[in-house]
């Protein structure tokens, strides 16, 4: 029965909780039902993807670097982060005794923390949201990571290392400087969609590829790269890992950290990685959209009578819940390859990298965004997608209606770099094919080495 | 769905908001508080963080979740981290410690006393609180457009010259800048080649 009043709801901006309820609910009763889909849903999941991405990572730089990486624990050394877990609980919790004692004790909780926060903000699936009436989503989950860099700053300034107070001085700077490209590079996507809700920014993505906010002109497509390598600095992952750059600053800003405190950090760097690519896949890429537009479809056709429908939505959501996880998980690859793959620049290099490329670049794409938005007509604005209800009006490749609403260029140029895009992507996808096939004889070389022709 | 049953809700949602009210706001006013008695610079920073957060949590509970993450991302991400930043450069200990004068004490108190009747005059006289916004109609007015449409539209003029007013700040701000390294560089100096020559002669008689 709630599942048929949960389908039954036309009103898409209401929460889950509502749906289910059938009724406008109180605060109080939000506040419990937020608390307990945190407490089981997001903190589990959180903890799980962080355990997965390091074996992951472990996995993946030990195929880069031909050798196994963890896999004895475990099918593949799966359970290989679980048992780094428990040695990292069961360890003594060290404080240095010139530390300041409770900012030290603080820190690690304020870096972890408001990464839930960002969580609410993401849209995994139609009906799958926290909190789908958030009208700000995307500088929402930006202040949310703001704040988790403040905590970064204070375990280095707390611990009194020197080690970890040149890390923190690093993040500070870094994220200072790195913010405005990554916001600038925002703006632009979002004055291309229109929205900065990320529901409403799902619906508006469902038409099939083409209609993707990343290839909607050339300056988004620009912008959604700038945004990656932004997004690389923010969560301080290589090449801009100078925070904790290991190898002069022994471990950065958690040098004197051991023990969960020292896990938290990682919790938190995973689950920012997450974040940062969810907002990339919710903003660019599609969200929780399969490229031939399938999902937006089907949900168009089964929402028109949703009590008939009910396992189909149910199912449908799920299935778009996986495809955006997919797709998080597939920049969250790149994070970890390139992270592998390209050394670490010095301090200088970074922030020239930021202030005299990025911010340049990312002021002119802005400019080229709004001057599109200004010039060519949106294919928003040629009637075939109404603000209110986004879904309501489309259907995937009718192509007819672009000529006729006056939106042909607009379609041309989404075809033009959906295409460079779907190409780029697919050489990319045949390279690390490639790599992997050979891979195999690189390390049958290495295990059984034939002598080198000289 | 009943009429009672959506009054319950609604008066049970209004003592919750009103709990969450009073949550948000003893957060902001105690950590005020903190960063005021506080003498340690950096924990004055944290206190004005958790300051901040519970301000942010207040526009939230008024439907401005916008305010809330410009504040965060603002004040948040930007000036607490340039002062952390400039504790960090600056200070020679990690628990600089601040000291105010006497005077300072007596002209902030009576400067704070003058703000804090103004602002109580100003909410007694306003209209605060008169007009009931229910969470359902809320949601649509704030939403950020119309207060793009706001700044771009009624509010242009103010807008502007604000603009104009941080583009000279920061326009000084690179003079002075500037202006400082032009005395400090002073006739140019090869410091490198003799350091490495001095490195090299060192070395060789080391070894």
């Amino acid at each position: 029965m709630s599942i048929m009043i949960l389908l039954a709801a036309s009103d898409w901006h209401r929460t889950f909780f509502e749906i289910v309820a059938g009724r406008p609910v109180g605060v109080g009763e939000r506040i419990v039902y937020g608390l307990g889909v945190i407490a089981f849903v997001f903190v589990p999941a959180v903890l799980v993807f962080a355990m997965f991405a390091i074996w992951w990572e472990r996995r993946v730089s030990g195929r880069m670097q031909s050798r196994m990486g963890p896999n004895r624990v475990g099918p593949n050394g799966l359970l290989q982060s679980l048992a780094d877990g428990i040695k990292l609980i069961l360890k003594e919790d060290l404080r240095p005794r010139a530390a300041d004692s409770l900012l030290f004790r603080l820190a690690p909780y304020v870096v972890f923390a408001p990464v839930f926060a960002a969580f609410l903000a993401l849209p995994f699936g139609p009906n799958l949201t926290f909190e789908p009436g958030l009208n700000s989503g995307v500088f929402w989950v930006l202040a949310v990571l703001g704040v988790e860099v403040l905590g970064v700053i204070l375990a280095g300034w707390s611990s009194n290392n020197k080690w970890a107070v040149y890390g923190a001085m690093r993040e500070a700077c870094q994220m200072v400087s790195y913010e405005i490209p990554l916001g600038l590079s925002i703006v632009v996507g979002v004055l291309a969609a229109g929205t900065m809700n990320l529901v409403d920014l799902g619906f508006q993505q469902g038409g099939g590829i083409h209609t993707w906010v990343v290839f909607r002109n050339p300056f988004v497509f620009l912008a959604s790269l700038v945004y990656f390598v932004a997004s690389l600095a923010s969560t301080k992952r290589a090449p801009f890992d100078l925070p904790e750059s290991e190898s002069e600053l022994v471990a950065g800003y958690h040098t004197e950290y051991s023990g969960m405190r020292f896990a938290f950090f990682f919790f938190a760097e995973y689950a920012a990685m997450f974040v940062v690519g969810g907002v990339q896949v919710a903003l660019f890429l599609g969200g929780w959209n399969d490229p031939l537009g399938v999902i937006g479809y089907q949900y168009e056709r089964l929402m028109r009578d949703p009590a008939a429908h009910a396992v189909g939505l149910v199912m449908l959501n799920l299935g778009a819940c996986a495809v955006f996880v997919l797709k998080v998980l597939v920049i969250v690859f790149v994070q970890i390859w390139l992270r592998w793959t390209l050394p670490r620049p010095r301090i200088d290099q970074v922030l020239y990298a930021c202030v005299k490329v990025l911010l340049p670049a990312s002021c002119v794409l802005l400019l080229g965004g709004a001057l599109w938005g200004l010039l060519i007509p949106a294919w928003h604005r040629a009637g075939l997608v109404t603000n209110a209800v986004p879904w309501a009006d489309y259907q995937p490749f009718r192509w007819g209606e672009w000529a006729r609403g006056g939106a042909s260029a607009a379609l041309a140029v989404q075809v033009v770099l959906a295409a460079i895009g779907v190409g780029a992507a697919m050489l990319v996808a045949g390279w690390v094919f490639y790599s992997y096939a050979t891979g195999r004889t690189l390390r049958q070389r290495l295990t059984r080495p034939e002598p080198i022709p000289t | 769905m009943t009429a009672t049953a959506m009054t319950l809700a609604n008066s049970s949602g209004e003592t919750a908001s009103a709990a969450l009210f009073y949550l948000f706001a003893g957060v902001a006013a105690v950590s005020a508080l903190g960063v005021v008695m506080c003498r340690n610079i950096v924990r004055m920073a944290v206190w004005l963080l958790f300051a901040l957060v519970g301000v942010a949590g207040l526009y939230v509970l008024m439907q401005s979740e916008f305010l809330a993450a410009v504040q965060l991302v603002i004040y948040v991400g930007g000036t607490l981290v340039l002062i952390l930043f400039g504790v960090m450069l600056t200070s020679t200990s990690p628990f600089a410690h601040f000291e105010a004068k006497r005077s300072e004490v007596i002209v902030a108190v009576s400067l704070a006393a003058v703000l804090f009747g103004a602002l109580v005059m100003a909410i007694r006289s306003g209209d605060f609180g008169k007009e009931h916004v229910s969470s359902g109609e809320s949601a649509s007015r704030y939403r950020v457009d119309a207060l793009g449409q706001a700044l771009l539209g009624d509010y242009l003029v103010p807008f502007e010259l604000a603009s104009v007013l941080l583009l000279v700040v920061m326009i000084g701000a690179a003079y002075l800048a500037k202006a400082r390294r032009r005395e400090d560089e002073g006739p140019p100096v090869v410091r490198g080649a003799g350091s490495v020559s001095e490195l090299t002669t060192r070395a060789k008689r080391w070894s």
